[in-house]
């Protein structure tokens, strides 16, 4: 049975772009969280945790994100953990992420220059006083651009989730494809979509680099 | 955990992988040279004084960088051919891949030529070089070693991108993987290992951009 490509479609793609959108945010509160660690790790004056930290960056970075799903997606069963498509989708975008934060905010604490170090000690503030009243404040103002930007990246890489059955926006784009046979409107539409949310973060990430690049 | 690892299952696939190995490569390269040419074109568009050339490059950048690539395959591979294009897999993914990379790479020269001042062109010209010349030797060249890294860091991206086509049916690396795990059913291995061999053409990859880098550009400095 061929139908056409109607409002209930679209009403359909809206809901599952709700969770395009759920696993961008899940994504980002987890490679966050993640990422801080792989950041300090890789910052501390301690070469072993140094080197722990380039080998997990290279190890994400170096291998495609449609490997990593499948592989966590048919490998966590084998530990006995059963997961569906939601659990493995969430944590391998986490994972993700978290490299590209980690490398990002390592920059961000990296580009804060040595001086300012020095002159928070020369001021007498302890360590931690000068990471946080000093450098962290700086380099957060520096951070916050390129990580909006990023957040473009992981919308766009959720769509990788269809393929291990995760039903988001593109999955569903997929599901009507099948029943409408029209994939040109389906997909363009879907297209469209996605733009919609990826040129607003990126437009914002631009004002935000435009705006901190001024004051700085 | 009582699952028993059987890597060994694999062994009969080999001449699979090595194909898979050998389509990613070519895709990767084909790709590479397609969309670098995409991105000058259109780098050149986008600098261009005249808006009728700035804007339409503008809209293909902006809308090819906030969609996904997946979505961009499916339109070429299942959207085209209700217009009567028809293509086949590997030919879609080379389109759709290239278009994509188009995009991107013509940011990254685009903020090359943006990195070379106007006083350096006037400089060459005073020179007496002409205008080719100056433009090869003043702006192309130094541009292009200014963004290599960038260009460099992309390229390998579009590499392990390459893995998306497989949705659509290409017999590339992780179209094998696709087709051993349906032949042998032991998913986890098949995966992993494919993964990780991602991870051994990423670090040739860099070691040959690195090389070409020393060749080009530092040897020649030197000269």
């Amino acid at each position: 049975m061929i139908r056409e490509f109607s409002l209930n479609d679209l009403v359909f793609m809206l809901e599952a772009l709700r969770w395009t959108v759920g696993l961008a945010i899940i994504a980002t509160i987890g490679g966050g969280a993640l990422g801080i660690i792989v950041a300090v790790l890789r910052v501390v004056a301690f070469k072993p945790a140094n080197w722990l930290a380039i080998g997990y960056i290279n190890l994400v970075q170096g291998t495609p994100l449609l490997g990593q799903l499948f592989v966590f997606f048919f490998g966590l069963p084998l530990f006995g953990i059963q997961v569906d498509a939601w659990v493995a989708a969430s944590l391998s975008l986490s994972i993700y992420a978290s490299a590209f934060f980690g490398e990002i905010w390592r920059g961000s604490l990296q580009s804060v220059s040595q001086r300012q170090w020095e002159a928070g000690a020369a001021l007498g503030l302890n360590y931690w006083q000068r990471l946080t009243h000093v450098v962290l404040p700086q380099a957060l103002r520096i951070s916050i651009a390129p990580t909006v930007g990023f957040l473009v990246q992981l919308v766009k890489n959720t769509s990788l989730a269809a393929l291990i059955g995760f039903i988001e926006l593109t999955r569903a784009s997929q599901i009507i494809t099948a029943a409408t046979f029209a994939p040109l409107p389906v997909y363009t539409t879907a297209a469209a979509l996605y733009f919609i949310i990826c040129f607003s973060l990126s437009q914002f990430s631009q004002r935000l680099e435009r705006r901190f690049h001024v004051t700085r | 955990m009582n699952y028993n690892f059987k890597f060994k299952a694999l062994a009969p696939y080999t001449s699979e992988i090595i194909d898979g190995v050998i389509l990613t490569l070519q895709l990767s390269a084909v790709t590479m040279l397609l969309g670098l040419a995409i991105g000058l074109a259109v780098a050149i568009a986008s600098i261009s004084p005249k808006s009728a050339l700035r804007r339409p490059a503008r809209i293909y950048v902006e809308a090819i960088r906030n969609t996904p690539l997946i979505v961009q395959l499916f339109i070429v591979f299942f959207g085209l051919p209700t217009l009567g294009i028809k293509l086949g897999a590997n030919s879609a993914a080379l389109i759709a891949l290239s278009i994509n990379l188009g995009a991107y790479s013509s940011e990254i020269l685009r903020a090359g030529f943006e990195s070379i001042r106007p006083s350096q062109i006037e400089a060459g010209r005073s020179l007496g070089l002409t205008a080719a010349q100056t433009f090869r030797h003043v702006v192309l060249f130094p541009a292009i070693k200014s963004i290599y890294p960038a260009l460099a860091s992309q390229f390998v991206l579009l590499m392990l991108t390459t893995s998306i086509v497989s949705s659509i049916g290409a017999t590339e690396l992780f179209g094998q993987a696709a087709f051993i795990d349906s032949r042998t059913y032991r998913s986890f291995e098949v995966y992993a290992l494919i993964t990780l061999s991602y991870l051994f053409l990423t670090l040739a990859f860099r070691s040959l951009f690195s090389a070409i880098y020393w060749l080009v550009f530092v040897r020649r400095s030197r000269a």
